[in-house]
């Protein structure tokens, strides 16, 4: 009986839960907010792809499901009726919310090694690797003889032909 | 009881763990065989006491007992029993677990099948995998405990995180630990090599095979990781470079540089110091992945139950670790004699090359990840690198790698013929640029990046073959020959197209989904049809139905081209009441093309739903590509050379003399 009463309050609980969570808009994008123009739309997701979703983690604003996400999209829609480029639209937004919101890290001094560390890397490796295969090279420079050492030559083999 | 023998087994595999590490050491210096030797049993008996803690563990899940701590706060009653099995390492304690018994395995394996490796290599090979063990087993038992009791035990678990609740993600973790632990072995021999003194092709052939099978693991890790994330978190992305997932990408770039040098040194006995480093590396970059993943020190979407203060133990173990043997290095690496020379132009200089751009992809990857971390320890500032920043410096050096995989296996060993190495590019080059056409009339012009990604994934595909095709004569022999020197090849050279063509599958898989994949959004009314590309997708309806522990809403969502139905959809969203938390199950269909896949929203008002309906060109050939990868190191492992238990010479034994008559 207990168990019964039990599983009857489970499957009570179970459907007020679903209900609870589908009545809550939870899906990235939804149609509402979207351009009807697929071009502008494309330009938006561009735009919105290089954004972090500020309370997800590690999910741009076009993938995520929360809230603030669907702020931050809005607000990249309306900064484009407003006419601004996409570089103006992502400095507005990490003007606001910080540069921890750019999904691409600026171009700046306090970024340098982030930036030049790949390019360092490689050049150092191609340095190593040169440095190594020079003093490791078994092939010597092919020495050509001088007109001396060919005549000398010349004459030592005519002395063996004879 | 049975969870306190558990706990005892797990004391006694630390304590062998101590004796292990000591005394084959104290064998070797003072050449005493029986206490090498000792190092071969107590590695069996530390599996075996590692594995009977494990099975207990597994037994607590299994029966639901809730009077174990771990076991309450992770698992439930009514999971389906997959669920609990795997719920033994979907958590801190069960994965830290679950790592010290993939390490005793491993070492277990070297104790079987290594006898053919010097009995005082193999004593400090298995000492050194010991000192990992024991620093790992001190810290389950000082912070992570599986085994601890509750006085009060609840009447039900609280769960587990429904998103792990999954075939796939389910062996996601024992093959990945296979990869990122497996890695110990490069770093024992390592080790062992220098406390020897002695590098050789010999050690690297003695090496090889473990490294094999850990980088196959670690493939097959990453690609089920990926694929899971795919078809789990429902927007159609695949790698997102998250921290948790350069964590185990690190190791396995570095994992496959680390198998290039090491056939140079099998084969020329050159890059001696540069392979011992880079076995070294190896393994640091797997303890830093679990140091990350584990302390909960990046914010990342994979990174279940962590807990930082446990990061300060791992943090100790990986300075000790590294730092003792990078320190042993330094010490010993000036007495490392190089061996064979080469030419500037020659297979030893493409697999140097090779080494350089893996490494340099590695330091993108690690500073990409890190640097967030270092700067908000320095400054304060809080920025963020994302996949766009990967994108920019990661893909054009990797695009480098990916060519030269294809130009390497062209080159001779020693010095190559330059007249002979411009021939095979060029004609590579046509065949390639003939294929590029014909796909450009059927497909479109993409843009120059995309196209010069596409380019490089066919040269490769092209060239791998063509060097196949060489090495089975074509050309040179009768056709009639062909299938009997295809056969004759040795599986080695099998390894190296297989993976290299993989590396070709995979990488026009990855970017045909990144340039031709569709997207479509909407509310859609059921019934009414939405195109996608050339195709037709139409929601046919949705029914509610029960899993064993969840609820669930099932589309039905048909495919059609031109009025033909090409195929339906079952994309799902369910809800697990225990754990509070929904999940989407994106509903998939694989063509050789490409795959079909849709995912179910929201109900809307007026019986409408939120739909995304995506067309994934490529993904399947990014899965076959990853498959073909982790195969080809699996074939490898297998020739005859390299088989585990080397080296036995494996010729059969040559006729006996025949007296002349």
């Amino acid at each position: 009986m207990r168990t019964l009463l039990n599983h009857l309050l489970a499957g009570f609980l179970t459907v007020l839960a679903v209900t609870a969570v589908l009545s809550v808009p939870a899906f990235a994008v939804d149609g509402d907010e979207m351009f009807a123009d697929p071009v502008r739309e494309a330009r938006a997701r561009d735009v919105g792809r290089q954004l972090r979703c500020l309370v997800c983690q590690n999910q741009s604003i076009f993938d995520s499901n929360s809230g603030l996400a669907k702020d931050l999209r809005v607000l990249v829609r309306t900064r484009m009726n407003e006419g601004d480029s996409d570089s103006e639209i992502l400095a507005y937004i990490a003007d606001r919310y910080g540069d921890y919101v750019l999904l691409q890290p600026r171009f700046s001094m306090r970024n340098a090694i982030l930036w030049a560390a790949p390019v360092l890397a490689l050049l150092l490796g191609l340095a190593a690797m040169a440095l190594y295969l020079k003093s490791r090279s078994p092939v010597r420079a092919e020495v050509s003889l001088s007109e001396d050492e060919r005549a000398a030559a010349r004459k030592l083999l005519q002395e063996g032909r004879s | 009881m049975i969870i306190e023998f558990g706990h005892f087994c797990l004391v006694l595999a630390l304590i062998v763990a101590v004796l292990q590490s000591v005394v084959p050491i104290w064998g070797v210096r003072t050449d005493n065989a029986a206490a090498m030797r000792f190092a071969d049993h107590a590695a069996e008996i530390q599996f075996l006491a590692t594995a009977t803690a494990f099975a207990v563990l597994t037994y607590a899940y299994v029966v639901s007992d809730f009077s174990v701590l771990n076991v309450a706060l992770n698992s439930h009653s009514a999971k389906p029993m997959l669920y609990k099995v795997t719920g033994v390492w979907a958590n801190h304690e069960g994965s830290m677990l679950l790592w010290v018994l993939i390490l005793t395995l491993f070492s277990v394996l070297i104790a079987l099948f290594g006898k053919g490796i010097p009995v005082s290599m193999r004593a400090i090979v298995l000492a050194v995998q010991a000192m990992i063990a024991l620093g790992f087993l001190a810290f389950i038992l000082l912070t992570s405990n599986p085994f601890e009791r509750i006085v009060n035990p609840p009447l039900d678990g609280q769960g587990m995180n429904p998103l792990l609740q999954d075939p796939g993600v389910a062996l996601h973790p024992p093959l990945l630990y296979l990869g990122y632990v497996g890695f110990s072995t490069a770093f024992s021999f390592a080790i062992a090599a220098l406390v020897r003194g002695q590098v050789d092709p010999s050690w690297a052939r003695w090496m090889r095979p473990w490294v094999l099978l850990a980088w196959s693991g670690l493939t097959a890790g990453i690609a089920l990781g990926s694929w899971w994330a795919y078809y789990e978190l429902g927007w159609g992305g695949f790698w997102f470079w998250d921290p948790v997932e350069n964590a185990s990408f690190m190791p396995w770039l570095l994992g496959t540089a680390l198998l290039h040098s090491a056939i140079v040194v099998e084969k020329r006995a050159a890059l001696l110091s540069w392979t011992i480093l880079l076995a070294i590396l190896t393994f640091a970059l797997s303890l830093i992945g679990t140091f990350l993943v584990r302390s909960g020190i990046l914010s990342s979407v994979h990174a279940f139950a962590n807990d930082p203060e446990r990061g300060v133990f791992i943090l100790f173990l990986l300075a000790l670790a590294i730092g003792g043997a990078l320190t042993l290095f330094a010490l010993r690496a000036s007495e490392i004699r190089e061996g064979g020379t080469f030419a500037a132009v020659s297979r030893e200089t493409g697999l140097l090359m090779n080494n350089v751009l893996l490494s340099a992809c590695t330091v993108t990857v690690f500073v990409g990840t890190l640097f967030p971390l270092f700067l908000d320890i320095a400054t304060g500032d809080r920025i963020t690198v994302g996949a766009p920043y990967f994108n920019r410096t990661f893909l054009p050096i990797f695009a480098g790698v990916v060519l030269l995989a294809a130009i390497g296996p062209f080159l001779s060993w020693k010095r190559a013929n330059i007249r002979k190495l411009r021939k095979d590019v060029l004609v590579t080059s046509l065949i390639s640029a003939l294929l590029g056409v014909v796909l450009l009339i059927v497909f479109g012009t993409p843009d120059p990046v995309s196209l010069f990604g596409i380019a490089i994934a066919i040269f490769l595909g092209v060239a791998t073959l063509l060097d196949l095709a060489r090495c089975a004569g074509v050309g040179t022999a009768r056709w009639t020959s062909l299938p009997r020197r295809l056969a004759g090849l040795p599986l080695s050279a099998w390894g190296l197209c297989l993976g290299h063509l993989g590396l070709a599958v995979a990488s026009a898989g990855v970017v045909a989904a990144s340039l031709w994949s569709l997207e479509e959004i909407q509310t859609v009314t059921p019934g009414t049809p939405v195109t996608v590309g050339a195709y037709e997708y139409t929601l046919v309806g949705v029914e509610n139905g029960m899993g064993p522990n969840y609820r669930t809403s099932v589309a039905t969502v048909s495919v059609s081209r031109n009025g033909e139905e090409v195929t339906a959809l079952y994309p799902e969203r369910r809800w697990y009441p225990v754990e509070q938390k929904p999940t989407t199950e994106a509903g998939i269909e694989t063509r050789w093309h490409g795959d079909f896949y849709a995912v179910l929203g929201d109900p809307a008002a007026n019986g409408q739903f939120v739909t995304r309906f995506y067309y994934n060109p490529g993904v399947p050939w990014m899965w076959l590509g990853a498959f073909l990868i982790s195969v080809s190191g699996l074939v490898s492992l297998a020739d005859r050379r390299l088989r585990v238990g080397v080296p036995t010479p494996s010729r059969r034994s040559p006729p006996l003399p025949q007296p002349a008559e």
